[in-house]
């Protein structure tokens, strides 16, 4: 090698290595002065979960507005931390989303993390999460698995999987009390078998009748075999997966005129675009991690023994549609401030951004929030998991001038309107 | 048990004729010029888009949609082969396979970047037909009309007008054609055009039966690898015949099988028609 290549070399070795020492230090500034919390996430801002990834972060965005709005979080010491972000798209993608979450551990000095959209992507967050011992709470991700692999640092807002659709079972007997045989059409997805097979239990425990348990391949577009073997005399028919999948099953149910007592699907029913369906969405019933109607207030905190903690309901919805061009907030936003709101009470408990502390905090929390109840499984089986949340069931409904709209029809104790048999096909 | 096959063979059958006009826009692109089109797949769904955006900003009825739908195909397909195939359309086939590649991500990122991944659906239903135990939709129905519709305006074009008898000549031998005085590039375009207007057809009925989103046309570009092969490539009738093979295959397996034996099932066809009949069913010996 010539002289001048070597020093070449030399050179751009330096270079390098002065870039992979001073870089990590400007995400950093602001959270090492004492005054600031970092927290890291990536968010689905293209790909095929834009739209749930998206109105994710606008909650965590208002929450993180509204707190700082207030001059921060107060630690034991006296001190106020103002919250910071740090975000990337991760393009709906397992890879990127890992890739990134390391990034932000190690180049952003993220303190804490909260997880992107759907358990898929959760999942792969979590493992870096863990390894790196970083608190991250996941949102807009219901699989249990993720909590069963021995984490302690990964906490859960959404009710899980297992305890998505049993309340329709329940539903149902009300509804109905003579129905008895129920058939279920699934995703072949990690979530929506999760879902069905704790579903198909508690049906059967319950005294019904499973008629047909079958499932289908992500991203089938024709259901019409499916549909051909749902036995006559069928009761209930439930299950789905996911909004692409779903919506199409409830257009062709209704176009083949299938009736049945109840139609009780997954993810689909709640989103306000499962209207688009026109009459086929008329009766169809769907789990919902929270509605702008739910009931949770101060005053059920008081009668239930929970403290209350953040804003209520009402406020959160009027905050919210004030800040997002009147957008009515779906749970995905709900679920992103909900987030927010637990690190933040969770920091406060512990009056500290130490890692150890936050966690215990975490493990002890038992509080209500216009979300619900929020509260973790402390055991080493399930650590993290979420116990205290409830699901809402909605039904969509049609008024006079031809309208859809959606009501909270269970529990009972939190329902806005009763609910009813589809009208027959 | 038999009225739950024949329910389902009805539905195979009628969506064949749909799967067979996607088909046909990729074969007469391949039979004219021999370019492998893999932009057929976002053509579909510029097909579907365009009946959804009509039908929801403009209250477009979907079914007169689609021949404002076949113009922007035909439109498409110019805008696609004057920019990405003339140049390279008598380089090595990777040439032209990597250029219609190229055009599938281009328009596929702009999809994502407007539109992004939402489910959208065409909220016009029609309903079902019952005749004795026999349900049929009539979105199927009407696609399937539709479908043939096409194809017999494709055949009365290819074979009865000047310029589709231009497009048979230039497809059994260019130099020949030229010699004639058929300007050859302006009927290379023109098929192509021809190629993914039929492609955005067969989205926009498509659309009336199922929701879609932007990623939805990819898997009915496969169903039409799949289909041309087993008819033979290059034969717009044996496109449709395959069409409706892999329709009814594709109602028939779910009956015994769980559905992720059909994509097994329908490549396993293709290899074995590959291995066997290189040439398709009805193609040329």
């Amino acid at each position: 090698m010539k002289k001048w290549q070597i020093s070449l070399v030399m050179v751009i070795s330096v270079a390098i290595l002065a870039i992979a020492v001073f870089a990590p230090g400007n995400g950093k500034a602001a959270g090492k002065d004492g005054k600031s919390v970092v927290i890291g996430f990536t968010a689905s801002k293209s790909g095929k979960l834009k739209t749930e990834g998206t109105r994710q972060i606008q909650g965590f965005n208002l929450w993180m507005e509204q707190v700082n709005a207030k001059g921060g979080i107060k630690l034991a010491d006296g001190s106020v931390v103002k919250v910071e972000s740090r975000e990337y798209d991760d393009e709906s993608n397992k890879d990127r989303v890992q890739e990134l979450y390391t990034r932000l551990i190690n180049n952003d000095k993220a303190d804490f993390l909260i997880s992107p959209y759907s358990s898929g992507l959760a999942d792969a967050a979590a493992v870096i999460a863990q390894q790196y011992k970083k608190i991250m709470i996941t949102t807009g991700a219901a699989s249990d698995s993720t909590y069963k692999k021995g984490y302690t640092l990964v906490y859960q807002t959404y009710t899980p999987a297992s305890r998505y659709l049993t309340g329709a079972i329940d539903l149902l007997a009300k509804l109905d009390p003579k129905a008895k045989k129920v058939a279920i059409i699934h995703e072949k997805d990690k979530f929506s078998t999760d879902v069905v097979n704790s579903l198909k239990a508690y049906a059967e425990r319950k005294g019904y009748q499973v008629v047909l348990f079958e499932g289908y391949d992500s991203g089938t577009t024709d259901f019409a075999a499916f549909i051909n073997k749902i036995p006559s005399g069928t009761d209930a028919i439930m299950g789905g997966g996911h909004f692409a999948d779903t919506s199409t099953l409830t257009r062709q149910l209704y176009e083949k005129k299938i009736n049945a007592k109840m139609f009780a699907f997954l993810v689909a029913p709640p989103e306000p675009k499962f209207a688009e369906l026109g009459e086929a969405c008329l009766g169809v019933i769907g789990p919902s991690q929270w509605e702008p109607g739910v009931k949770y207030s101060p005053e059920g905190a008081k009668a239930a023994g929970l403290s209350w903690y953040g804003p209520t309901v009402k406020e959160f919805e009027e905050a919210y549609r004030k800040k997002y061009n009147n957008e009515e907030p779906s749970y995905h936003s709900a679920g992103g401030y909900a987030a927010g709101l637990i690190l933040q009470r969770a920091i406060e408990k512990a009056g500290s951004l130490e890692t150890d502390k936050v966690k215990k905090a975490l493990d002890e929390l038992k509080d209500m929030t216009f979300y619900g109840v929020v509260q973790f499984d402390n055991t080493k089986e399930n650590h993290g998991l979420q116990i205290g949340h409830e699901m809402v069931y909605i039904q969509w409904f049609k008024n006079p001038q031809g309208k859809f709209y959606k009501e909270i029809v269970w529990p009972e104790a939190a329902a806005s309107a009763k609910a009813f048999v589809p009208p027959a096909r | 048990m038999w009225q739950q096959v024949v329910n389902s063979l009805t539905d195979g059958f009628l969506l064949g004729f749909v799967y067979g006009l996607a088909a046909m826009g990729l074969s007469l692109i391949w039979g004219v010029m021999q370019v492998i089109n893999l932009a057929h797949g976002v053509i579909i769904t510029s097909g579907m888009l365009a009946t959804y955006l009509m039908f929801l900003h403009l209250g477009i009825n979907p079914y007169l949609g689609m021949l404002l739908v076949a113009a922007l195909g035909l439109g498409l397909g110019l805008v696609i082969y004057a920019a990405a195939v003339h140049r390279v359309i008598s380089a090595p086939h990777l040439s032209s396979l990597l250029a219609t590649f190229a055009v599938n991500m281009i328009i596929l990122g702009i999809f994502n970047a407007v539109f992004g991944g939402d489910q959208n659906n065409v909220d016009y239903s029609l309903g079902s037909l019952s005749l004795g135990f026999l349900n049929i939709t009539v979105s199927r129905l009407l696609a399937a009309l539709g479908a043939v519709l096409f194809c017999v305006f494709l055949y009365l074009f290819l074979y009865f007008t000047r310029t589709g008898k231009a497009i048979r000549a230039v497809s059994n031998n260019r130099e020949a054609a030229e010699l004639m005085g058929i300007p050859s590039a302006q009927v290379l375009a023109l098929s192509f055009g021809l190629g993914s207007l039929l492609a955005a057809v067969a989205g926009a009925l498509i659309a009336t039966i199922f929701p879609f989103t932007i990623f939805s046309g990819g898997p009915f570009e496969l169903k039409s690898f799949v289909i041309c092969v087993l008819g033979g490539l290059g034969n717009p009738l044996g496109a449709l015949i395959g069409g409706l093979a892999l329709g009814l295959l594709e109602g028939l397996i779910p009956i015994w099988m769980p559905t992720s034996w059909v994509p097994v099932v329908e490549f396993g066809l293709f290899v074995t028609v590959l291995v066997v009949r290189p040439s398709g069913l009805l193609g040329a010996k």
